[in-house]
């Protein structure tokens, strides 16, 4: 009994942390309509302030101010990001402020590694709360008490200024129609800056209050991101209470887990996911999201369009410079020429679903990484032949895509998002912590291709045509029958159905689609490098593909293809430089400020100017 | 008080407004008259600047308010009660109002919610309920009493007798006259002739986002062939 009852009471006091941070990005994206992937980092660049503090503010006072002073320090970062970074993106089309998100991650994790080094921060004990007490006969933490009571009354405070203050009332009345809050004379813009620094300042305080139980590390911004997203859709988007009763749920299953079942926690964590969605779709005590209604912004969409004779002459033009690579190319170059067609391909799945089907994934490396991973596995445990290797893992991927498309797709909008980055998240721990089969940290090395295939020219050629024909067939779905019901369905999901479209099956497929081809890349992937590891799958990779496909442009086909060339090619020159996630970051802000509708989207309208000037 | 000259304002490719001009005196209630899709709601989000017009000035007590941020616009005085009547459905009726408040301002009735029930006195019944939990007339009442919250000197009203009760609508006339005898001004748009006709003292009929016609109400009486080509269903 007393030892059930210590188990519950480490998961309360785990749950702090994990809920301070969940209402802020709750709180966030209630308001701006912005899921800050940067949430994380606010989350981490917290915990090592508040390190930095509580080594030189003495004594329990100076740990407690240290980690008011932490939260407080956050928030003024996290002003500073929205004014700087935010601010100007907030009229771009939907989502786009997510890869200003993506920069700020990275800029951040530079800077921390600059400011406090790579080595792993140990956290100082919290003065007067050094030992344990005994309750019923199990020894607890005293901090950890004191992290249980303290938590719910953040809870309480935050819950007050959002229902009994003016500010929570503007900020409630936001969450519904920020158009109509300003059309009664509230200024938005300092509304958002405040819900930012607010939302901000609770993951910093979270860092800095979790730094005696676990530190400060660089991979904390991440790592903790998965935890919140699960807390997110358990508990309901917008709701504090809820996100408090999944962070005790996550939590006290954790712990349960860590005892009982050390190999699959985050496996526990999913099931239970799943479980709650599969009775309760918008989370415990969530509603269903009905964003968009009111406020949308931008102008409205022109479709997409088959490609025009001139454009098709370019792109004719283009393939036959690049096929004719291997005759002035050497063979890096033809290396590399392989790894961006791959990559292109890569994110131009990921494009498919995202432009032509609306779906917005976070987590679209699982199949990529999946399919090479299947591929991998064969050829480990099975010494399958290469070329059925190669044509299992796009089936493979599909295969995943099928099973997890149809449980996300049971979600729409911020929930399905979130969800697919869990799922992904899902594939990735089970690969990391599996390693008797997976090999874990260390990958499966010795992938290589058929005797045929080996030769540099020939896999670049056989990539060349996988990947271009991938695209094209890509391209030709999305002008077919297929296509125009997926896009109906992405516009106007109710008139799609009023039409006889069966708008989730529909969904699925086009999932399953983008599952395979994505698989495909996975599967060049690994057999142009011989080897894979776990990275492959985690959410840094979904990240790079949706970086990608924001930035080439989502209303634009070519803007997945384009995306990925331009990022490979970035990334190639700037992964030379020590400090290059500081510098990628910077570009990444810089282009989505100036070029808020991408690159293909921003070359089109400069193009579409030009001819309007001289008409 | 509010001058609008030869805006035009587009939604993407869209041409809404053509070159529309009129004005709005102290005291006055103009009619925005027209069919669905004439741009009269246009014309009114073109004044809160929610749709900023291409080209054109809107000048509100002698003010440039053309560009302006839309919170902007509201903080000069004017209140906009939009179509679909918007209230904020999570919110009780007095969260609801606590959102237009705005500090008193000069020229202007300082409403408090005190005086706000006395004027709508079902939403005092109400007034611990969340928006989504009222009627269709209720709601169309928060929205005014929301908007006079802010202490406007012009409102601007978007169909305000759309889909409501007869009866609702008769308080709803004598909400505008009230407010008119406390000196402010109201921009209404119309397709219920006989709404315009009990509180209205001036009408602007458009077509297509263009003027078509633009006088007293007496005259418009006297034109039938305009009423005739440019309202009737």
């Amino acid at each position: 009994m007393g030892f059930y009852v210590a188990q519950i009471l480490t998961g309360l006091a785990n749950a702090g942390a994990l809920f301070m941070v969940a209402s802020g990005l709750s709180l966030i994206f209630g308001v701006t309509r912005i899921v800050n992937f940067a949430h994380g980092s606010f989350y981490m660049i917290g915990a090592y302030i508040g390190y930095t503090l509580m080594q030189t503010l003495p004594g329990a006072i100076g740990f407690w101010s240290a980690i008011l002073l932490a939260g407080l320090a956050v928030g003024l970062v996290g002003l500073i990001v929205e004014v700087l970074v935010l601010r100007p993106v907030y009229k771009a089309p939907e989502l786009f402020q997510l890869v200003a998100t993506f920069g700020v991650i990275l800029v951040i994790q530079d800077l921390t590694l600059m400011i406090w080094g790579p080595e792993d921060l140990l956290g100082p004990r919290a003065p007067g709360l050094r030992g344990v007490v005994h309750i019923m006969g199990e020894p607890i933490p005293k901090y950890d008490i004191a992290l249980l009571v303290i938590t719910p009354f953040v809870a309480l405070g935050l819950w007050y200024v959002i229902a009994r203050t003016r500010i929570g009332i503007l900020v409630r009345a936001a969450t519904q129609d920020r158009e109509m809050v300003g059309a009664l004379g509230v200024n938005q813009a300092w509304l958002f800056t405040g819900v930012f620094a607010l939302g901000t300042a609770l993951a910093g305080l979270g860092g800095a209050l979790q730094l005696p139980k676990g530190g400060a590390d660089l991979l904390m911004d991440f790592n903790i991101l998965t935890a919140v997203f699960v807390v997110v859709v358990i508990g309901g988007m917008g709701s504090l209470p809820g996100a408090y009763l999944a962070a005790v749920i996550i939590s006290v299953v954790n712990v349960f887990g860590v005892t009982f079942l050390p190999q699959s926690t985050l496996v526990l964590i999913f099931l239970v996911m799943v479980l709650v969605l599969m009775i309760r779709p918008y989370g415990l005590l969530g509603r269903e999201e009905v964003a968009g209604e009111h406020g949308q912004v931008g102008e409205p969409e022109v479709p997409i369009q088959p490609a025009g004779r001139r454009s098709r002459a370019l792109v004719a033009v283009g393939l036959l410079v690049l096929a004719a690579l291997p005759l002035y190319g050497s063979s890096f170059i033809q290396v590399l020429a392989t790894d961006i067609m791959i990559f292109c391909l890569f994110a131009a799945s990921l494009h498919f679903l995202l432009g032509t089907g609306g779906l917005v994934s976070f987590g679209h490396a699982a199949y990529f990484g999946g399919g090479a991973y299947v591929a991998a596995l064969l050829i480990t445990h099975a010494q399958t032949p290469m070329e059925l290797a190669f044509l299992l893992a796009p089936i493979g991927a599909g295969l995943a895509a099928l099973i997890i498309g149809w449980i996300c797709l049971r979600l729409t909008g911020v929930y399905f998002a979130m969800l697919t980055l869990a799922f992904s998240q899902l594939l990735w721990s089970l690969v990391f912590q599996w390693g008797d089969v997976t090999g874990g940290d260390d990958g499966l090395v010795n992938i290589w291709p058929a005797d045929w295939l080996k030769p540099t020219t020939i896999y670049f050629y056989f990539s060349l045509i996988l990947c271009v024909g991938g695209i094209l067939l890509m391209r030709h779905i999305a002008h077919s029958p297929f296509g125009y019901s997926l896009r109906a369905a992405r516009d106007s999901e109710r008139r799609a159905e009023a039409t006889g479209i069966n708008t989730r099956h529909v969904r699925w497929m086009a999932f399953c689609f983008a599952g395979v081809l994505a698989g495909l890349a996975g599967g060049l992937f690994v057999f142009s490098k011989g080897s894979i590891f776990p990275n492959e799958l985690e959410i840094a990779r979904s990240f790079d593909a949706l970086i990608v496909v924001f930035l080439g442009g989502v209303k634009t086909l070519a803007g997945g293809v384009v995306g990925g060339a331009f990022f490979k090619g970035v990334e190639e020159i700037l992964t030379r430089f020590e400090y290059w996630r500081l510098a990628f970051g910077l570009l990444i802000i810089l282009v989505v400020t100036f070029a808020p509708q991408g690159i293909v989207g921003s070359i089109r309208k400069i193009f579409d100017r030009k001819v309007e000037t001289r008409s | 008080m509010l001058q609008v000259h030869h805006i035009n304002s587009y939604y993407g490719k869209a041409h809404v407004l053509n070159d529309l001009s009129f004005g709005v005196e102290r005291g006055k209630v103009v009619a925005l008259l027209g069919r669905n899709g004439a741009g009269k709601t246009t014309t009114l989000k073109s004044i809160m600047q929610i749709v900023v017009p291409a080209s054109g000035r809107i000048v509100f007590q002698e003010r440039d308010i053309t560009r302006l941020a839309t919170h902007m616009v509201a903080k000069l005085g004017i209140g906009y009660v939009p179509e679909e009547r918007r209230i904020f459905t999570d919110l009780t009726v007095i969260e609801n109002l606590e959102v237009g408040r705005q500090p008193p301002r000069e020229g202007a009735v300082t409403w408090n919610i005190e005086m706000l029930f006395d004027l709508f006195p079902n939403l005092a019944e109400r007034c611990k309920n969340r928006g989504k939990a009222l009627s269709g007339g209720e709601q169309q009442m928060l929205t005014i009493a929301r908007t006079l919250m802010g202490n406007p000197i012009l409102i601007l009203l978007d169909e305000p007798s759309e889909g409501i009760a007869p009866v609702i609508v008769e308080q709803m006339v004598r909400v505008i006259r009230q407010i008119k005898t406390e000196g402010l001004a109201v921009l209404l748009s119309e397709q219920n002739l006989h709404f315009a006709h009990a509180v209205a003292d001036e009408a602007l009929i458009i077509e297509g986002g263009s003027r078509k016609f633009y006088g007293s109400l007496d005259d418009l009486n006297a034109r039938p062939d305009i009423r005739d080509s440019y309202l009737a269903v």
